[in-house]
């Protein structure tokens, strides 16, 4: 849809007593986006891989979340982050700006509470890059009301469990210098997983000692709440080593090993993670590797796609993935196969945030 | 040479006269000027590797053949798409990095064990990548592995004829995928979707080569100031380490010229290539043992550091005249 006639099927809806997502020509996804000329955007993306709206964003985005019920989304900076937006999509209007408190930067996610009253920010103390999950009311134009620990150093994504308020959080490991992105600690870095209640009370916690120099960075969970999480490693990058991981609360967690033959098609680096809608396929994307690889649940690989700066990935209502490149391409991926859906103008940034 | 070989380049030689017709133009010249010959080249190298070890498989006899086919190879050894990614072949023909030493260990445990069985063309095509190619058969000829055993010679032939199989399947699968590069935009194309999709696919490789080269064949035997690690330069025993690098960066300004062809001209990139040839020629220190002294690693540094300024121009420069860049995401990260 065009902009012009979105705005003004928005017009037509603003009788509504309640907006709803339907409201925001009912995206599908949402993505951060750059455009040649240095302008930076959120859209939403349809089901067919079509733009329905892009909103301006001061700065380069990185990821969003978006509001259970109301068509309302918050878009975080990249890291460092100084600002995260909080949009409605309906009007195409920002609502609220968030900055982070003094000594905190946001860390480019998020999360909401199930019953969408409170949003969780994943933040780093700027200095020493301790993690911090910040807590802001979104019942109330989004103060901030707290924050805890997040359980290790640099978090980055975080997520909320399906059916339940408690929270997983990846904890990167990377200490970064405060003032840009330059890592500090790679020699003696600790990622790990953890599970925080609502509250802040640290429940689980998963380390790999074997792969220490693994920073944990990317999730995803399927509905039954298996948690798979994406990584970037920080060694020898001739050294294969697994880029995603699976786990279960309680359980120990699952190493994907590539096929042999895709050893080092990823480049040590895993950029989004997603899981296939019922859960038995989750995959990663390299944009460095220009790769797409494709995991069961039993942790074996199961099929590869080659595709040039590939990055956000999200399910695919029909079966399979979606996946977003920074030549604007919006692609199914099914079984190997990449069918083009769309080519955007813009470059599509690092994720992309589904909404089914 | 076997027969279907030949005609295999006889039909690729077609494939390039048909290539060359619409001459001037960046991809098109790139693949009939340098990736079809460059793939050739290398076929042709191992299959004469295969026939030599089809005769004798001594260390003595396949020194020559098997410094020919890595020479070959480091014509094309930057080209990281299309049929050398299928089946993992890039790594089964070069392995390397190889810093757990799994080829080695690898190699070891099939002297051990002895199975004949392992040697039949198809077993040894599903063995483990870091013992196969090159570097499996360099292993084999020089060094702690080299050895009289029979096993050992039977190693390096079946070794060799699953490079030169190798050799011969890339030259032929990039028949069609040449296809796909030039019909890039073209309907039910889901691999190139626009022109500029192939354009970036190949100037991806011009640029990743220059940064292996100055990365890990020069930046692993560097290492640190205060621990250089001159044991890790590439096919040490075999000495050949800063030939690679000439070779490699030989095949890379063939490469960035031919993506210039009809496009425009790429004199600062080609001025800063020029230079860092001229640094990596020293004969004296084949495989970069001067990094451990102080006067040597400083002209080896001086190298890198040029081979770098030689990316960032190709990046400026070539990169403008196509309308490419480095990826969006993947320069990023995070």
């Amino acid at each position: 849809m065009q902009r012009r006639a979105f705005l003004a099927s928005l017009a037509a809806a603003t009788a509504l007593p309640r907006a709803s997502w339907a409201d925001a020509g009912s995206p599908a996804y949402l993505a951060a986006a750059a455009d040649g000329a240095g302008a930076y955007f959120l859209c939403g993306i349809s089901a067919a891989g079509e733009r329905l709206f892009s909103l301006p964003m001061p700065g380069r985005g990185h990821a969003a979340t978006a509001h259970p019920t109301r068509p309302e989304a918050v878009a975080f900076a990249r890291r460092p982050g100084t600002f995260a937006l909080v949009i409605d999509c309906a009007t195409g209007t920002t609502s609220a700006r968030l900055t982070p408190p003094d000594g905190r930067q946001f860390n480019g996610h998020g999360a909401y509470s199930a019953d969408g009253a409170v949003l969780f920010t994943s933040e780093v103390v700027a200095e020493g890059s301790e993690g911090r999950v910040g807590v802001w009311d979104a019942a109330r134009r989004y103060q901030r009301i707290g924050e805890f620990a997040s359980g290790g150093i640099g978090p980055h994504e975080i997520l909320r469990l399906p059916g339940s308020d408690s929270l997983v959080i990846a904890n990167g490991g990377i200490q970064t210098d405060p003032s840009d992105r330059t890592p500090l600690n790679l020699d003696r870095m600790r990622p790990n997983l953890s599970y925080l209640s609502s509250e802040g009370a640290l429940l689980e916690q998963v380390e790999l000692p074997d792969l220490w120099q693994n920073s944990i960075r990317h999730l995803a969970i399927s509905a039954d709440g298996l948690v798979a999480f994406a990584m970037q490693w920080q060694g020898d990058l001739m050294e294969p080593v697994p880029l995603l991981g699976l786990h279960r609360r309680g359980e120990a967690p699952i190493l994907c090993d590539p096929a042999p033959e895709e050893m080092f098609a990823m480049k040590s680096y895993a950029g989004s993670v997603a899981f296939a809608p019922g859960g038995q396929e989750v995959a990663i994307t390299s944009p460095r590797g220009g790769r797409v690889q494709a995991f069961g649940r039993d942790g074996a690989p199961l099929w590869s796609v080659a595709r040039a700066d590939v990055c956000g990935l999200g399910p695919c209502a029909e079966g399979g993935f979606v996946a977003t490149d920074g030549q604007g391409l919006v692609a199914r991926l099914d079984q190997g196969a990449l069918h083009p859906l769309e080519r955007d103008s813009l470059s599509w940034d690092n994720h992309l945030v589904s909404l089914l | 040479m076997t027969r279907s070989l030949l005609a295999r380049f006889a039909a690729s030689s077609a494939l390039v006269a048909a290539l060359a017709a619409p001459a001037g133009a960046d991809v098109p010249e790139a693949i009939s000027k340098e990736i079809l010959p460059g793939y050739q080249a290398f076929a042709e190298a191992s299959e004469a590797l295969a026939e030599a070890a089809r005769q004798d498989c001594s260390a003595e006899a396949l020194r020559g053949p098997w410094n020919a086919a890595f020479d070959a190879w480091m014509g094309v050894a930057h080209l990281r798409l299309g049929p050398v990614e299928d089946q993992g072949r890039a790594l089964a023909i070069a392995f390397w990095p190889d810093p757990k030493a799994t080829g080695a260990r690898k190699q070891r445990e099939m002297i051990e064990a002895a199975d004949p069985a392992l040697l039949a063309p198809e077993t040894i095509a599903q063995a483990s990548v870091a013992a196969r190619g090159l570097f499996g058969i360099g292993r084999l000829l020089d060094g702690e592995m080299d050895s009289d055993a029979p096993y050992v010679c039977d190693l390096r032939r079946a070794l060799a004829e699953d490079m030169a199989r190798m050799g011969a399947e890339i030259v032929t699968e990039w028949g069609p995928y040449s296809d796909l590069l030039l019909s890039a935009g073209a309907e039910g194309n889901t691999t190139f979707l626009s022109p500029e999709e192939a354009r970036q696919a190949l100037f991806t490789q011009l640029i990743s080569g220059l940064e292996f080269n100055a990365d890990q064949r020069l930046g692993r035997p560097l290492g640190s100031f205060d621990k250089p690690r001159p044991e890790r330069a590439e096919a040490l025993p075999a000495e050949r380490a800063r030939a690679d690098v000439a070779l490699s960066l030989a095949a890379l300004k063939a490469l960035a010229g031919a993506l210039a062809q009809g496009v425009g001209e790429i004199p600062i990139t080609e001025a800063a290539l020029d230079r860092a040839l001229a640094q990596a020629d020293w004969p004296e220190d084949p495989a970069f043992a001067a990094v451990a002294d102080p006067g040597g690693r400083l002209k080896v540094e001086i190298l890198q550091q040029s081979i770098r300024l030689a990316r960032d121009a190709a990046l400026e420069e070539l990169g403008g005249l196509l309308g490419v860049s480095a990826g969006f995401n993947a320069a990023d990260g995070d």
